[in-house]
């Protein structure tokens, strides 16, 4: 079973969830092949054997240097067609869901997207997605013979394999009509550990009283080296920018630790948390309903507990 | 300018989602429906941009059973001119987006809206589909639509921030906040709505390659372990020796 892994890539370097595509595609099947598109670095790309791709395509075209949703999608089903790939592997993203998507009607394709476990192939071929915003899962069969799946991060242990992989240069033929959605620019944040893809996220909510406080959950963010996030009031008070709101209607977040300072708990909260391993609250109200949701809890004020927090996380470190 | 807005008829985001009939069917007992959150913002912006140009109409569409016809009265309430109803279960998103293009395909449309995802089954791809079968673009998550003449100037959301884009008339745009606000229809709204025309179409057959098996809900969540608030310090410690998570 030959597997195509599209993997992203951003300032050279591949991101972490892409590195999980393929970790997920070699404990699928062990013909894996990962394809790059635009600049990234070689070493980056060589790496990706210690995941268990065997070859790494790279289209370093550089059109391809900004993501265009419509160009990947073409690289994409050609190199599914040249390296006879039935199955396509990818992290559900911004950029992954809508080329997965395209990939699937154009290949004719069984598609799943928001896949959290490798497939059961028992009985045909399922995979277990997250449904109902992370209230509940489906099993759901893939009946044609080709396949594209998109996963949530965490969807697998990643196991390092030995061996880097070998790097070929893959050429393309671009259209005018791949580039017919101009990018006119890009704001992002750089530098700093990206929301969906923390492996810890200190969030505040509405509790924390105003944008001027959050130095201090800026801080314990750095000090465990995790990304920060917000319930939907403080993004809607432009508090804090909204690719940071966190839940039912913003983003949601699956890392290994969830710190939540300052948010009552509200249910589209917790849909955009809940697939958290662990989750820790701190809330002034001993009967914020978030308490119900965690795994550790504090009563008191965030404005006395979070900066011994910092300092008991710095101690340890 | 035609636009067309397609809805879903979801569970209320407070529901608790139980399923039925040995975990193959979804429990509606007790749940109360509603136009989905994004759909909702997709339609609150289509009526924005018609309340702007004059002759624009609006179109709902709803792939669902005849229950969904009080979400679907709904959206006339808030301004829509018509609705359509594809008399069908939306049992993928493969499905529904056949359903969507095979509708659009023939209406000239300008502009089709709906959210970026349905919050029942999340799968945030049937405007990437429904695009893709008719051959013009499509974006999402959008978070800012403006229409200048024959091209539109967007906002789209990436991970860590946004991309400004630009693009030709006609496209499809699966859409979030804060695009517009939610609205909520007023009296005459809902008065109107009762004689506005809902045509009822029968689906287009599809095999999806796509079939549910079962449903599980996540395992029930241990008790919360409570620290004293002079105690950060054992935090840390159950976070690194229990919890295994630092
Ligand atoms: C359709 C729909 C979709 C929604 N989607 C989302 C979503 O995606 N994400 C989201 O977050 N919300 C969403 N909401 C809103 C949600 O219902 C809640 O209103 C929101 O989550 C509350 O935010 P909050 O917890 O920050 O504020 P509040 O509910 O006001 O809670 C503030 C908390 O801070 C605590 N606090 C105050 N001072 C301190 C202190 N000094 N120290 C410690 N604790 C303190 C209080 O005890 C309280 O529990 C949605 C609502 C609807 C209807």
């Amino acid at each position: 079973m030959a597997i195509l892994v599209f993997v992203e890539s951003a300032e050279g370097k591949i991101k972490a969830t892409s590195i999980e595509a393929v970790a997920y595609a070699y404990q699928l099947g062990d013909a894996v092949t990962a394809i790059a598109l635009g600049d990234v670095e070689k070493s980056e790309l060589e790496g990706l054997g210690k995941y268990g791709a065997k070859k790494v395509l790279h289209a370093a075209d550089a059109k391809l240097n900004q993501p265009v949703i419509q160009a990947y999608t073409n690289v994409l089903i050609k190199a599914m067609e040249d390296e006879a790939a039935d199955i396509l592997v990818l992290a559900n993203s911004s950029l992954g869901t809508p080329v997965a998507a395209k990939v699937a009607v154009k290949t004719g394709a069984s598609l799943a997207s928001n896949v959290v476990s490798l497939p059961d192939k028992s009985a045909g071929f399922a995979v277990k997605k997250s449904i109902y915003t992370g209230k509940a899962f489906a099993w759901v069969e893939l009946t044609n013979p080709k396949k594209v799946i998109a996963i949530r991060k965490n969807a697998v242990d990643i196991k390092e394999v030995s061996g880097n992989a070998a790097v070929t240069p893959y050429t393309v033929q671009l259209s005018d009509s791949d580039f017919a959605v101009k990018t006119l620019s890009t704001e992002k944040a750089t530098g700093e550990i990206l929301l969906p893809e923390a492996n810890i996220v200190v969030s505040g909510g509405r509790g924390m009283k105003g944008p001027e406080h959050w130095s201090i959950l800026e801080d314990l963010a750095k000090a465990l080296n995790a990304a920060t996030g917000c319930s939907k009031p403080v993004s809607d008070m432009g508090w804090r920018p909204h690719h940071e709101h966190v839940g039912q209607t913003g983003v949601k977040v699956a890392p290994q630790l969830y710190i939540a300072v300052g948010i009552s708990g509200a249910i589209q909260h917790l849909a955009g948390v809940n697939s958290s391993k662990c989750i820790v609250v701190i809330n002034k109200d001993p009967e914020a309903p978030f308490f119900k949701a965690a795994d550790y809890g504090i009563v008191g004020d965030a404005f006395e507990i979070i900066p011994k927090l910092t300092e008991a996380i710095k101690a340890v470190k | 300018m035609k636009i067309l807005v397609c809805i879903t008829h979801v569970p209320d985001t407070t529901s608790k989602i139980n399923f039925k009939d040995n975990n193959t069917k979804f429990d509606p007992t007790g749940v109360q429906f509603i136009i989905g959150p994004y759909d909702d913002y997709a339609l609150a912006r289509a009526i924005e941009i018609k309340e702007a140009t004059p002759g624009t109409t609006v179109t709902v569409l709803n792939v669902g059973l005849a229950d969904t016809e009080p979400t679907i009265r709904k959206a006339l309430a808030i301004g829509a001119d018509d609705a359509i109803r594809v008399n069908a279960d939306p049992a993928d998103s493969f499905f529904v987006a056949t359903q969507i293009a095979e509708h659009a395909k023939t209406a000239n449309y300008d502009l089709i809206l709906m959210g970026r995802e349905s919050i029942d089954y999340n799968s945030g791809v049937v405007h990437s589909i429904v695009g893709e079968m008719l051959g013009i673009p499509s974006v999402s998550p959008v978070m800012k639509l403006d229409i200048e003449g024959t091209k539109a100037k967007l906002a789209r959301e990436i991970e860590g921030g946004k991309e400004s884009l630009e693009v030709n008339l006609p496209f499809v745009a699966g859409c979030q906040e804060p695009i517009a606000e939610w609205k909520i229809p007023n009296m005459r709204g809902i008065m109107s709505a009762r004689t506005k025309p809902l045509k009822v179409v029968e689906a287009k057959a599809v095999d999806s390659g796509y079939k549910i098996q079962k449903f599980e809900l996540p395992p029930p969540k241990g008790a919360v372990k409570m620290i004293p608030a002079d105690n950060v310090a054992q935090l840390v410690t159950l976070l690194k020796t229990e919890a295994k998570v630092l």
